[in-house]
């Protein structure tokens, strides 16, 4: 236990020095670089203002999470089941993640406005695509052993589907779950840049053209925290919920 | 012997990956027998016996596969078969487990069936908490579970160390004993103790020939100097078919 928290305050504890080492070291003032203790006393004397836009950027990545996964899983199933549109919807779908998401937050904060769908929206896009592929490779690479097994039994296609290739696509669509949390943010966050009133990008960005640094990084700092959490509780859950997952190969 | 047809392949032709595997190929399966099929990698042995689970329906071009009317197929593969998302009783009752048919008879008769295999003890445990060897006593519980008259085995003990494969060749003769049994193998000495009946699928063109048909009760045992012999013509054609 002693072992593992070492593990993880080291690099913590190698970076603050670094920090401070390079404020020392080019003698940088307070608005190029804060002091990490500066901006530790920031995180305490703004709770409220850090944890109001906090709530409201989390909100922004959970629903875009959740959304993200309802519309990646449909389009991997609709991809594998009606193998038809897959010729069609497969490049349509490489093509989307060819136009950087950053280029289209103006458009999607026209469309659906200054509060929180155009983040949500903007961070469903980010996110899809890793979800569809890995849940829609999942699908596709099914071991030849358990289809036999299961065609032998005379299930129907759908029963198929559901019953055995969904579940062994899950250590897969894990793998894509993992990599959609940890970019989710990026999505919330570039849409508060691009127009909102509330959230942690926004605060980021009214703290910078106000020269209030040490503010912006308590909230680049709360935005990392947010970010590792929600990875680290996605890896936990994976791991609950699909023990077996490591232990295919 | 009971020369009733439980399968026949007649004429079959098959198309495997955009080429000609099988042209007019005949194969007949005689009810309550055991067989193997022996043939270099890639001649299509496996394909065989997925032709006659009837799941290569999309290649067949021409011919046709048919099996006696109420016969159920059940299928031994390799190492890996078990669901690892399911547990080991689930596993065991797999087919009603899919079709939502689960009941306490169904149960019961699960676990009767895994105290046969020597795995009662470890009910509780992960399906990938078990060894190769438990896992497939634990498929072999699946297949007596589904109560089928023809066991289609691809392999089953090629992934197996020696005395396991032993232990496991031994308790599938002794459950196995009333079935019809195509087993598809490599190694022409698990061919002559597990079956009565030995073919080997040769190449260009693709045919299926009979090379010996033995008496007596399974597993054979091959320290017998007539089957050593046996052995040994089967390896010198099974090395002719290889070049």
């Amino acid at each position: 236990m002693y072992k593992k928290t070492f593990k993880v305050l080291l690099p913590i504890l190698f970076l603050l020095i670094l920090w401070q080492s390079v404020i020392v070291a080019f003698d940088l003032p307070h608005y190029m670089l804060p002091k990490p203790l500066e901006v530790f006393s920031k995180l305490i004397n703004s709770y409220d203002l850090l944890w109001e836009h906090t709530l409201v950027t989390l909100l922004e990545i959970i629903v875009g999470i959740a959304l993200g996964c309802f519309f990646g899983l449909s389009s991997a199933f609709a991809l594998f089941y009606f193998k038809r549109i897959e010729k069609y919807l497969l490049p349509i779908l490489v093509i989307s993640q060819a136009i950087p998401v950053f280029a289209i937050a103006p458009l999607l904060v026209l469309w659906f406005g200054y509060g929180m769908a155009s983040k949500i929206a903007m961070t469903v896009i980010i996110i899809y695509f890793p979800i569809t592929t890995a849940c829609y490779d999942g699908l596709k690479n099914t071991p030849k052993q358990w289809l036999q097994l299961a065609h032998t039994y005379k299930l129907s296609a759908f029963q198929i589907l559901y019953k055995v290739r969904f579940k062994a696509s899950l250590p897969s669509l894990a793998s894509g779950i993992k990599i959609a949390v940890c970019i989710a943010p990026i999505g919330a966050v570039v849409g508060e840049w691009v127009g909102s009133s509330k959230g942690l990008g926004y605060l980021m960005l009214h703290a910078n053209a106000r020269m209030q640094i040490d503010l912006m990084f308590s909230a680049l700092f709360i935005l990392i925290v947010l970010t590792l959490s929600i990875y680290f509780l996605t890896d936990f859950l994976t791991k609950k919920l699909i023990p077996w997952a490591s232990h295919l190969h | 012997m009971n020369k009733n047809y439980i399968a026949k392949i007649q004429n079959l032709g098959l198309d495997f990956k955009g080429k000609k595997l099988f042209e007019n190929l005949n194969f007949d399966i005689l009810e309550n027998t055991n067989s193997a099929i022996l043939g270099s990698s890639g001649v299509g042995k496996s394909t065989l016996l997925r032709c006659i689970a009837d799941l290569e329906k999309e290649n067949i071009t021409n011919g046709q596969m048919v099996l006696k009317k109420d016969t159920n197929i059940a299928w031994l593969s390799q190492e890996n078969s078990l669901y690892p998302w399911l547990s080991i009783l689930d596993n065991v009752q797999l087919y009603n487990h899919l079709k939502g048919n689960k009941t306490k008879q169904t149960l019961k008769k699960a676990k009767e069936l895994l105290e046969q295999v020597n795995m009662l003890d470890h009910i509780d445990k992960k399906t990938y908490e078990l060894s190769g060897g438990q896992k497939q006593r634990v498929a072999l519980a699946r297949t007596l579970m589904s109560d089928a008259n023809l066991i289609l085995m691809d392999e089953p003990f090629s992934a197996l160390d020696a005395i396991t494969k032993i232990q496991l060749q031994d308790l599938t003769c002794q459950l196995l004993k009333n079935k019809t049994v195509v087993l598809v193998t490599h190694d022409p000495g698990e061919a002559i103790k597990l079956t009565n009946h030995i073919y080997i699928l040769e190449n260009h063109p693709v045919k299926i020939n009979k090379v010996a048909s033995l008496e007596g009760d399974l597993p054979h045992k091959i320290s017998n100097e007539k089957l050593w012999d046996l052995q040994e013509k089967l390896i010198s054609k099974l090395k002719e078919n290889n070049v």
